[in-house]
């Protein structure tokens, strides 16, 4: 109950707020009450980019619009989402550049093949280098 | 008149490069002998050339002369001094003529003072040193002419980005450049050795101070950058997996391999193949970088292609260069045996183990960072970052970790765990209990947890080496390595525990107001104007006090400078031996209060701690590297003599 007052009270002081000269969003400097969900969201933050910037997430960016996204996912992690279900909607939203976290697609895939091909690569190299050691050692 | 002088300097550096090339090519097959001799007062000449083109840039920005472009362009009358300096490599000409500097010292260097490879390869090193230098002569002289004139001379000029303005600007990109060229010399050893088939001992102990010295200074450069963007950037994030970054980064691993095998080649005469192929690849990492952070690819592959012309430019020396060294490579890998044969668990195993997991990140980290180039060519953007890059390269980082306890105790060839089970006790045991106490009492990520527990049984290990030993005696090359391992595991420590154990405080506060922040208090006393020599700015006062102690004052700077018109944050900070707080000065809300950004980051200073000892350890090793060089070449010089006087 408590939460959607807050809910409520931000709906109706965010068009106030815009009238004068449009202070940042009500998050964007303001972490939230709970330090469990203010962590959550400060994890989901750090992993998102900011898209007026150069590389910088929008946890580490003074640009308003990661203001504004911070202030959102903040909001929404107040009210109870899920951070990925917020990911989600954020990359729905502004596609899959926005989150630094690269989902498994028919795109990305290979981003995740990589790690698994380096193993078997390190896995023949090194066998190849010791492989025959045992022999060499007979031989010598 | 200056301008042009670095212009004609430059030209000549240019002529000179490609005397060197032609005169070292022929001049190590038999007929073209006597050109040989050439080769090594050219490399001399044109490194002093490039240095002269350089200095006369340096000039024109100390002087502020807006009749040059790049001057107006990047710099303003009214900046300080030291940034009129620095500014000098601030840009993308300045710092390209910064880069054929370097290498042409480097390379004079080398011919004036390297006598101990055969001279075939000397000559064919210089050749392939000038071949190299020669594309980026061009680059810069048909594409990136830093001494163009404009035309009207404007009245004032454009500024130097204001971030840029802080002391790490004279000392960074310096430091990282002497670092990324530096491995332009051992691309070049590689490439004389493997064109005359010299990969051997000798071939190693040659390469190694260079590859030594550029490792010095990636590390350092490396460190300090990561260190300025900390304090600058005012948001307390110290590593972003961001391309740039990760352009400094991949040199630095290929380089951290190739010291070792090239440690292995020069002592055990093995790994020949794997050695000469690193020395390829760690100067090939140098090229892309610089291709990614110059050729404008990072801001949009989309602004590459409208623009292209410098892009391509360097995509092209790139293909040469890194397409020619590896196709020579694989012409010649054959006939390089891979030398003498070790036992899996020997110092050699522990070495190669740790070279292919390095070589592994290294894959990790490239193809992260170009993947997003490659999906956005293909018409799909995407990002990858820090989620992609922790764990994937901690997958190969953390078997590194433990095998780099364990190694340095190993013998050389072949040895046996039971030998060293009991030394290694008090470390596993160390980790064991730093893990259990962790699980028990905190609840942090994996991997934070896994750097904690790791760091500690780590640091313990690397000391372990120096067991016994009689310190005034022991090697400077076993303290470097001792000291560099132990900046590892500090290091590791840090980022370990600024990532689990970071408090975060953001606040709007009055003046009088206090602040808690973790162990901290922290009292809002008042703001004041103050006045730079290009800036203007809101300066915070404020009391801090650790646990009710005595309280510090610091001052945070919200800074507004004119030209280019930008705010900057200068953050606060107050370090003790066991973190750092952190304190930006944000803006004024509309009721009279101030925004305030906090942090108390516990260890985090170790991060930067360990990157110098890392750093300190190279240093070691370089010195007792060269002074045992110096000895040997003294004791030569000795015989030689007392021969010649017995002959008489």
């Amino acid at each position: 109950m408590k939460r959607l007052l807050l809910l409520v009270m931000l709906m109706l002081a965010a068009p106030i707020a815009a009238q004068d000269t449009m202070p940042p969003a009500p998050y964007a400097y303001r972490q939230l009450d709970d330090p469990a969900k203010e962590a959550r969201a400060q994890a989901l933050m750090e992993t998102l980019r900011c898209l007026r910037c150069q590389s910088q997430s929008i946890a580490d960016s003074d640009a308003p619009m990661a203001g504004d996204m911070r202030s959102q996912v903040r909001e929404r992690i107040a009210a109870g989402e899920d951070p990925e279900a917020i990911r989600a909607w954020l990359v729905e939203r502004y596609g899959d550049y926005v989150s630094y976290a690269p989902r498994v697609t028919a795109l990305t895939w290979p981003l995740f093949a990589l790690p698994v091909v380096l193993l078997l690569l390190a896995a023949v190299l090194l066998r190849r280098r010791f492989g025959g050691a045992e022999a060499g050692e007979n031989g010598a | 008149m200056i301008a042009e002088f670095g212009l004609a300097a430059l030209w000549l550096a240019a002529a000179l490069a490609a005397l060197q090339f032609l005169a070292g090519s022929l001049g190590f097959t038999v007929r073209g002998g006597a050109l040989g001799s050439v080769v090594r007062p050219a490399a001399m000449v044109q490194g002093v050339l490039a240095l002269t083109a350089f200095a006369a840039l340096i000039v024109l920005f100390c002087r502020t002369d807006l009749s040059v472009k790049l001057v107006a362009m990047n710099s303003h009358s009214a900046k300080p001094f030291i940034y009129k300096l620095a500014g000098t490599w601030g840009n993308h000409e300045g710092s390209m003529l910064l880069w054929v500097t370097v290498m042409g010292l480097a390379g004079a260097f080398v011919a004036a003072v390297e006598r101990r490879l055969p001279e075939p390869t000397m000559l064919a090193t210089l050749a392939g040193q000038a071949f190299v230098s020669l594309g980026f002569y061009a680059f810069l002289l048909f594409s990136s002419n830093p001494f163009e004139r404009l035309d009207p001379v404007p009245a004032e000029g454009q500024g130097l980005n204001p971030l840029l303005q802080d002391i790490g600007l004279a000392f960074h990109p310096p430091t990282l450049y002497l670092g990324y060229v530096g491995l332009s010399i051992a691309f070049s050893f590689a490439i004389g050795a493997l064109i005359t088939r010299e990969v051997g001992p000798a071939f190693a102990r040659a390469m190694r101070p260079w590859v030594l010295g550029a490792w010095i200074f990636l590390t350092i450069g490396i460190t300090a950058g990561s260190y300025w963007a900390y304090y600058e950037l005012g948001w307390g994030g110290w590593w972003f997996w961001d391309p740039v970054e990760n352009a400094s980064l991949m040199p630095w691993l290929a380089a951290t391999a190739l010291l070792h095998s090239a440690s292995v080649l020069a002592a055990r005469n093995a790994l020949r193949v794997w050695t000469v192929m690193l020395g390829v690849v760690a100067f090939s990492m140098s090229m892309v970088g610089t291709f990614l952070v110059r050729s404008g690819i990072l801001t949009s592959v989309h602004a590459f292609a409208v623009d292209p012309e410098r892009g391509t430019f360097i995509l092209a020396l790139l293909a040469i260069n890194i397409g020619g060294a590896l196709t020579l490579f694989a012409l010649r890998a054959a006939s390089v045996t891979e030398g003498e044969r070790f036992a899996v668990v020997s110092r050699e195993g522990a070495l190669v183990f740790n070279n292919v997991m390095l070589s592994a990140i290294l894959g990790i980290v490239l193809f992260g960072t170009l993947y997003p180039l490659l999906a956005e060519a293909l018409g799909a953007k995407v990002s990858v970052g820090p989620p992609y890059f922790n764990p994937m390269s901690a997958l190969f980082a953390v078997p590194m970790l433990l095998v780099m306890a364990v190694g340095p105790l190993l013998r050389w060839r072949r040895d046996s765990f039971a030998r060293i089970r009991a030394s290694l006790a008090i470390p596993a045991a160390l980790t064991m209990l730093a893990a259990i106490g962790l699980a028990i009492r905190v609840q942090i990520g994996v991997l934070p947890f896994l750097g904690l527990a790791l760091a500690i049984g780590l640091a313990v290990a690397s000391l372990l080496p120096l067991k016994g030993c009689d310190f005034r005696r022991t090697p400077l090359p076993v303290w470097g390595m001792v000291i560099a391992h132990l900046g590892i595991a500090v290091a590791l420590f840090g980022m370990a525990s600024e990532s689990a154990f970071t408090v975060e405080k953001l606040v709007a506060a009055r003046v009088g107001e206090t602040t808690p922040v973790g162990p901290w208090n922290v009292k809002l006393v008042g703001i004041e104007p103050v006045a730079g020599p290009n800036w203007t700015a809101l300066e915070g006062e404020m009391h801090a006090s650790y646990r009710g102690g005595a309280p510090a004052t610091i001052h945070p700077q919200a800074r507004f400078f004119w030209a280019p018109p930008q705010q900057t944050s200068e953050s606060a900070l107050l370090t003790r031996w066991n973190g750092q707080l952190y304190v930006v000065l944000g803006e004024e809300t509309g009721d009279g209060r101030w925004q305030l950004r906090l942090w108390w980051k516990p260890f985090a200073p170790l991060i930067w701690l360990g990157g110098l000892l890392i750093g300190l350890g190279g240093v070691l090793a370089l010195l007792g590297r060269v002074a045992s060089d110096l000895r040997r070449i003294v004791a030569r010089g000795k015989i030689a003599y007392r021969r010649q006087r017995q002959g008489r």
